[in-house]
């Protein structure tokens, strides 16, 4: 059995408690981070290879950098845990049993680049781990965690819990600081990044729950630890929130060398009834869906990409071959459709015309021109817009045609006046 | 200043300047819908795609900003293709209505369509509907199926006004504009939102259904609605009269002047045409005799007229000019009341309540020539009445002849009273102006004017910018300008001025120029379409 770092603790019922925390070695990374200077923090993690776990999977020291030097406006840390991508669940669990891994880590985080101030952007339906998380804030605090003078250390950090209010565009990165702003939900232009002109217009780092997670245990533990655990193009372990017709769903957490196969037979049991693998999508609903033969490929930040399609947030949703993939593209564009924010034309429009056309493939008036406008519409809109949420739809709208295009025509040709 | 080159052309642009401005230098349009120069980059409708050397992805022209080196093409296979795509998005769920919107004529879905669409439509599905025909405050009315989501009124409302009585709600297509709850868009400068709506999404409850914008003719004027004199084009319909019940001006809109309005107007000046075509104005010379009043022609009334002058001392007669005015018309009156010898010349009149004034375009003073008719001498000259003077000297009939020009004295702060009895107390009283009120219907001699769209001249705003205005439209009836019913009066008393003997606005300009230090060697033409400062 492979190292576990993010869910080691699950096992245990009060593994939320500061108390129990602190007994399996939490806050030391914390000690140490304070007698290391920001400029070696970054680069510490930047060594080890940590690339962002919410969907982009961009390098976080990387990110860390982009803040202008020597600019003197307040930063910001903000984590973005409104974990909106359809088959993903793991910022969830990361929340419930360990939310003080989060705030050790955004208490690093925030020395690394300088903030004072870090805002967590709770999806709005996680009641549960708002809960949980808002009590170990409040430990925290009481505990000289947080605010002024931590540990006698100097440094100030204070964190502000933020629940979203629902909308799927929330997550997007800028999206997210629109609504943390108080605006509604518009991701932004960029240029400026958040990272020049972020929350309130100050310079933000914007990272994933899971991603700040990783920080204290590569100070504790050390960069090239973290960077031999996984690939060549990213370090670590990372929690795959695995769903649909498997024996076993849940979170699983491996080192990302693990194959998408093995996720799937090994870890969780494989199809469940014994049926046969149709499609899986490797990364929540945006990444593309791949078919049987092409599960072979390690789950790190290159191995989906290899088959055209994404890590994403590891989200992956098994399905088996009760499924049929036009449905399963009808409920993926509605939900497309519902959550474009409609700032951007490309994606406004088309995102609703796409889900009206495949929903008449599945009531069986299809015209035979109606995969190819749709393929067509989506690849012009693809890479035209502010935010990757348009190019997201585009993932699914594309495979699933290109892959599963005789079920489509099966359909389409059903209809009488086609 | 970075040096950057467009389709092929070099051209060098101010730090900061983006990629559609950096080609408007050179001539090059780079189609768009949501920017717009005095508002913030909103980067959504996507249109403006260009393609740069280096960067993979053809990129928004609007939020990239012209760098040293950059090559930029605006016209690659690429990019017209991005177009059409963008433009098929822009149209997919919009009603198509162009036979019943006011915008057809007018609006860049049409344009842009017919330049760098003209794709064959695709969209067979039930379009999206939406609310219609929803009124947003006392002047703009709403389609929001016509809406292309480009969100400029919005941003007008949110950073030009501060008002911000607008928003986009819901998501996706769905997406609508419209009032927060409890917002009227009534805020001072509410039309703007007409203009920069692309579309026939806000249109004008005013002007909406009066006339196809394909019949307008079009002329370059100067609002006269306050001291501002912002800079507005005078629509007017001469063609089509069963259209607009017979209204000649159908609309004014702003023109773009950096210096004075840049591309705004308020409402009040918009809205504020509406005398000139009216039931008031004044079309044909009267002579009143007794209680008896009587059409005259211009011969017969210039005839009364010069006797009338000729019957009074200089002392007797006293000229209450008008800022309303142009320094032509203001000149002539100078130099008809300099021959004269009458000392008696005022053009200031209280009005009855302050006029309002904000720190943007409104100005107190609801004249477009005060600064003028300083500059043209109209005051007092020694031993002279000023305007109150000039009404209490009537009242004591010690003036026997008083000349009004324009003011409709029931508007004044004066009592009411006071200005009847004065009316009453001249043994002539002569009223030129353009519509009908109680002087004109007192007074002995009524001369009708050409309102300033009917005439070209120049006003003089606060800040002493001589700005010039068109003629729009033939004078009413058998109106004339102010400036040439005075040549007419100086010519007919036999002075031998040559300002008397104008027969084009410019000439009396260029005789006010040589006479006026300040305004010294300026010209029609170096007045131009933006107005000159009248010397320091």
């Amino acid at each position: 059995m492979a190292e576990m770092i993010f869910t080691r603790n699950f096992h245990l019922a009060d593994s939320h408690t500061l108390a129990r925390y602190k007994e399996t070695g939490g806050y030391t990374a914390l000690t140490k981070a304070f007698r290391m200077e920001p400029a070696a923090l970054a680069e510490e993690v930047k060594k080890s290879n940590l690339r962002g776990l919410g969907g982009a999977a961009f390098p976080t020291g990387m990110k860390w950098g982009f803040i202008p030097k020597g600019s003197t406006a307040p930063r910001y840390l903000v984590i973005n845990a409104d974990e909106g991508e359809p088959g993903t669940f793991k910022d969830r669990y990361l929340m419930e049993r360990d939310p003080h891994g989060l705030i050790e880590g955004m208490i690093i985080a925030a020395r690394a680049i300088g903030s004072h101030l870090g805002f967590v952007y709770i999806r709005g339906e996680y009641v549960q781990p708002w809960r949980v998380l808002d009590g170990a804030v409040r430990e925290a605090y009481a505990a000289g965690l947080l605010g002024k003078n931590i540990l006698g250390s100097g440094a100030d950090f204070d964190i502000v819990l933020h629940r979203g209010a629902g909308a799927y565009i929330c997550g997007e990165e800028t999206g997210l600081l629109s609504s943390l702003e108080g605006k509604k939900g518009w991701p932004k232009i960029k240029p400026p990044f958040p990272a020049v002109k972020g929350a309130f217009g100050n310079p933000t780092i914007v990272n994933n729950v899971e991603t700040i997670m990783a920080v204290p245990h590569i100070v504790n533990r050390g960069a090239e630890w973290f960077a031999g655990l996984g690939t060549k193009g990213q370090g670590g372990t990372r929690v795959y929130s695995v769903s649909g017709h498997v024996e076993k769903p849940g979170i699983v957490e491996a080192p990302v060398t693990v194959t998408l196969r093995q996720l799937i037979y090994d870890h969780c049991g494989g199809i469940r009834g014994g049926r046969k693998l149709k499609g899986v999508v490797p990364g929540g609903s945006s990444a593309a869906i791949l078919t049987p033969d092409e599960i072979d490929i390690p789950m790190d930040a290159d191995g989906p990409k290899s088959k055209g399609s994404m890590i994403g947030s590891a989200g992956i949703i098994v399905m088996d071959e009760t499924v049929s993939i036009p449905e399963a593209l009808m409920v993926v564009s509605r939900f497309y459709a519902h959550e474009s924010c409609g700032q951007c034309t490309p994606c406004r429009e088309s995102t609703g015309w796409i889900y009206k056309m495949t929903r008449r493939i599945v009531e069986g008036k299809g015209r035979k021109e109606d995969l190819d406008t749709i393929l067509d519409v989506a690849k012009r809109g693809a890479g035209t817009t502010i935010c990757a949420f348009y190019d997201g739809a585009v993932g699914p709208y594309i495979s699933y045609i290109e892959k599963y295009r005789s079920e489509f025509e099966d359909l389409i040709r059903s209809n009488a006046h086609a | 200043m970075p040096k950057l080159t467009i389709n092929g052309q070099p051209v060098e642009v101010p730090e900061g300047t983006n990629l559609i401005e950096a080609a408007k230098a050179i001539g090059v349009e780079v189609p768009h819908y949501c920017y717009h120069p005095s508002l913030t980059i909103a980067g959504q409708c996507r249109l403006c795609m260009v393609d740069i050397e280096k960067v993979p992805r053809p990129q928004i022209a609007c939020n990239t900003v012209a760098a040293e080196g950059m090559v930029v093409e605006t016209e690659t296979a690429r990019v017209k293709d991005t177009r059409r795509s963008m433009m098929e998005f822009h149209l997919i769920n919009h009603p198509l209505d162009c036979p019943v919107c006011d915008q057809a004529g007018e609006c860049f879905l049409q344009i842009y369509y017919m330049k760098h669409g003209l794709y064959d439509p695709r969209m067979t599905d039930e379009k999206v509907h939406k609310p219609k025909a929803v009124p947003l405050g006392p002047h703009v009315i709403l389609d929001a199926e016509r809406c292309i989501l480009c969100s400029r009124c919005v941003r007008y409302c949110d950073e030009v006004t501060h008002t911000g009585e607008l928003g986009i709600f819901n998501r996706g297509d769905h997406s609508e504009i419209g009032l927060f709850p409890g917002k009227t868009l009534e805020n001072k400068y509410s039309g703007n939102v007409i203009d920069i709506c692309p579309v026939g999404a806000l249109t004008d409850r005013d002007f909406r259904f009066k006339v196809r914008v394909w019949y307008l003719d079009t002329a370059k004027s100067i609002c006269n609605g306050c001291a501002r004199g912002c800079n507005i084009e005078v629509h007017t319909n001469k063609h089509r009269h069963h259209h607009n019940e017979g209204r000649r001006v159908a609309r004014l809109k702003p023109r773009f002047n950096a210096d004075v309005n840049t591309w705004w107007i308020c409402d009040a000046g918009r809205y504020g045409f509406q005398w000139i075509d009216d039931k008031s104005r004044l079309a044909q010379p009267l002579h009143r005799v007794g209680s008896q009043g009587t059409d005259v022609s211009w011969d017969r009334a210039l005839e009364v007229t010069v006797a009338a002058l000729r019957r009074y001392a200089p002392e007797e007669i006293g000229f209450l000019a008008s800022p309303q005015m142009s320094n032509e018309d203001l000149w002539v009156l100078k130099r008809l009341a300099d021959q004269l010898a009458v000392r008696n010349l005022d053009f200031r009149v209280p009005p009855a309540t302050p006029g309002d004034e904000d720190n943007f375009l409104i100005r107190a003073d609801k004249n477009p020539n005060t600064r003028g008719a300083v500059l043209c001498g109209i005051a007092p000259g020694p031993g002279g009445l000023d305007a109150p003077g000039m009404l209490r000297a009537a009242r004591e009939n010690r003036l026997k002849l008083l000349w009004i020009f324009h003011h409709d004295l029931a508007a004044s702060s004066w009592a009411e009273g006071d200005v009847l009895t004065a009316l009453e107390g001249a043994e002539t009283v002569i009223f030129q102006g353009t519509n009908a009120n109680d002087a004109s219907a007192r007074a002995h001699i009524v001369l009708p004017s050409a309102a300033y769209v009917e005439s070209e001249g120049t006003f003089t705003n606060f800040e002493g910018r001589v700005q010039r205005f068109r003629t729009a439209l033939p004078p009413l009836g058998s109106a004339w300008p102010d400036w040439m019913i005075l040549s007419f009066v100086g010519k007919a008393l036999g002075f031998q001025d040559p300002v008397f003997a104008a027969e084009r606005a410019e000439q009396v300009w260029n005789a006010l120029a040589a006479a006026t230090p300040l305004l010294a060697g300026m010209t029609y033409r170096t007045i131009g379409d933006t107005g000159a400062m009248v010397k320091a």
